[in-house]
């Protein structure tokens, strides 16, 4: 349990045991594993790359390979517990549809992504280039990372469309929580966490 | 004698077993006494756990893998799939192929001689449908002390095969394994179907489907039949890169003999299909695909259907595939995922078209043996 990343056990807190979740982008199926194991949730993991495709096949995970940005429409209304979408939000089409979707599929909504606003991507910017971080490790001409924001804009994003945050967490590039975090989450957290329903 | 590949099955005989239990068809039609022939590779267990059902499609046997000669220029039709280290690892299961009912490759069939009449059946032979495939599956399972498949696997029409037998018997198999396949056909895919039909039906030799007392059969029907099914296995884009528009002889003659390549392959697909298929067979094989609709009693809902199915799947389709593109799988996908069950599916990119469910394709290699090995564990 203490080699997971913080992250996944921030979302393992978070999900009421034996759930139904599907898991948006759910790479090679570890977050899923991590909740079978620990939670005893069942359902889905949406991943279109082939490699993970196969690790998911591999661990045992249900996994349906599909682009997100084709949308859930083969989900019907509330059929999950929760909707996860970890490191992902950033890399699709439509991030404001697929969070509309998310509801519509399921109760809950959980989503993670790479905080624009942490400090040392300020400090970049205020330099004159696009950041290049740990968390963000690509180029400006290659990186999959298409719609990045911070929190606040999260949180606005959020208003507007009529979302209800339950609960958020930020955590450094390892993953961790600390003191600082917790005062200025929007400068000092790479990475976010939110649990949202509709309002 | 040519040497036998050490990952192929090697030589295997078929079996035959003679089933006295007359079989109602869903046509209301009964088969009083029936043959079925089939072949087994591997090891069955102890616990008689690990046996596999391979599903064959429209054209295929139960001549899965292996020789049954020396002399054989080809292997069975999977070869690239199942043997000895392959996706379906006969190190590890116990695998079965049993030649459908109304087939010309062994079992009962049109070709059969009908006891009743001391003749062949010809078009007297009742039509059969995927449920009655499975029906008489499930006897053979019976027969060989199987009382749960590990896994039932079948591409195209053997993977709607592997579909119903999860909706017939859902405690008689652990994993249904559909690729290439659909949840029904689409008015065009029946088009494809009546077009082929009508060649063998209009062909002056058919003689109502009793040509083997003529002793003849509809050449040409049959040949037509076989090149149109071979345009609708290959996508645009493979014939494009196999043939393009080259010319044989560099050349055109202006006239009706051999221009182009494609002509040249779909002669020669034509030419190796007659002789060693039956007329009277793609019929009804043709009649079958039309007619499988697991939705019917639903009201076309196949999720309603899947309801009592309690097996895990996993379900393939290939980008290319026009035949039954991938839509058709997320047809099957969806109504799984409906009712809470175990599925995973992939899309594997891949050229050929429809035939890519035959070919030993890298990636999807790799999915179909990291699904087995879950089979196998489970």
């Amino acid at each position: 349990m203490n080699n997971q990343r913080l992250d996944f056990r921030i979302i393992a807190d978070w999900i009421r045991p034996e759930s139904r979740v599907l898991d948006l982008g759910c790479g090679d199926g570890t977050l899923l594993q991590t909740l079978a194991q620990t939670k005893g949730v069942s359902g889905y993991g949406i991943e279109l790359d082939d490699d993970h495709v196969t690790a998911c096949i591999s661990r045992g995970i249900n996994v349906i390979q599909t682009d997100l940005d084709a949308g859930l429409s083969e989900f019907d209304d509330r059929s999950f517990d929760y909707i996860i979408l970890s490191l992902t939000l950033q890399a699709v089409k439509y991030p404001e549809r697929l969070l509309r979707e998310m509801l519509r599929v399921g109760t809950e909504g959980i989503v993670t992504f790479p905080n624009f606003g942490y400090w040392a991507s300020r400090v970049q910017l205020l330099g004159g280039r696009m950041p290049v971080s740990r968390a963000l490790p690509h180029q400006w001409y290659d990186t999959p990372n298409i719609h990045l924001c911070t929190l606040q804009d999260f949180e606005d994003l959020c208003r507007k469309e009529n979302i209800l945050v339950l609960e958020s967490e930020v955590v450094d590039h390892e993953h961790r929580r600390r003191l600082g975090l917790r005062l200025f989450p929007n400068l000092l957290g790479e990475i976010a966490l939110y649990r949202f329903r509709r309002a | 004698m040519k040497a036998i590949p050490p990952d192929s099955v090697g030589l295997v005989t078929p079996a035959r077993l003679r089933v006295e239990q007359p079989l109602v068809l869903s046509s209301g039609g009964v088969l009083a006494s029936y043959d079925l022939v089939y072949e087994t590779y591997g090891e069955l267990d102890h616990a008689h756990s690990n046996a596999v059902l391979i599903c064959h499609a429209l054209s295929g046997s139960h001549h899965v893998a292996g020789y049954h000669s020396a002399d054989d220029a080809k292997p069975g039709w999977w070869e690239q799939h199942v043997g000895p280290g392959k996706s379906i690892d006969t190190r590890r299961f116990f695998v079965v192929a049993c030649n459908n009912i109304g087939s010309c490759y062994g079992s009962t069939g049109p070709a059969s001689v009908n006891p009743a009449t001391g003749r062949p059946y010809g078009p007297d032979f009742p039509m059969v449908t995927v449920r009655d495939w499975v029906e008489s599956q499930a006897r053979l399972a019976d027969a060989l002390g199987i009382t749960q498949w590990a896994a039932v696997v079948g591409g195209s029409l053997g993977g709607m095969q592997a579909l119903h037998w999860a909706i017939d018997y859902p405690t008689r198999l652990r994993h249904a394994i559909i690729i290439a396949a659909a949840p029904k056909l689409t008015a065009q895919n029946i088009a494809f179907n009546e077009v082929a039909r009508q060649a063998i039906l209009t062909d002056p030799d058919f003689h109502g489907g009793r040509f083997y007392d003529h002793n003849t059969e509809p050449r040409r029907g049959l040949r037509i039949a076989r090149m149109l099914g071979h345009i609708t296995y290959l996508s645009d884009d493979i014939m494009r890169e196999k043939f393009g528009r080259d010319i044989r002889g560099g050349k055109l003659n202006f006239d009706y003999q051999v221009a182009f390549e494609v002509e040249s392959y779909l002669r020669y697909q034509a030419d190796t299909f007659v002789g060693r298929f039956d007329a009277n067979t793609y019929l009804l094989m043709t009649k079958a695909l039309d007619y499988f609709d697991p939705a019917r009693e639903t009201d076309g809902d196949l999720s309603r259907a899947l309801a009592r199915v309690q097996a895990a799947s996993l379900v393939l389709s290939f980008t290319s595939d026009w035949r039954f593109p991938s839509a058709r799988s997320r047809e099957i996908v969806k109504a799984l995922h409906d009712n809470d069950l175990d599925v995973s599916y992939a899309d594997i990119k891949a050229p050929h078209g429809h035939d890519a469910f035959l070919m030993r394709i890298p990636r999807y290699v790799d999915i179909f043996r990291a699904y087995m090995e879950r089979v196998a564990v489970a």
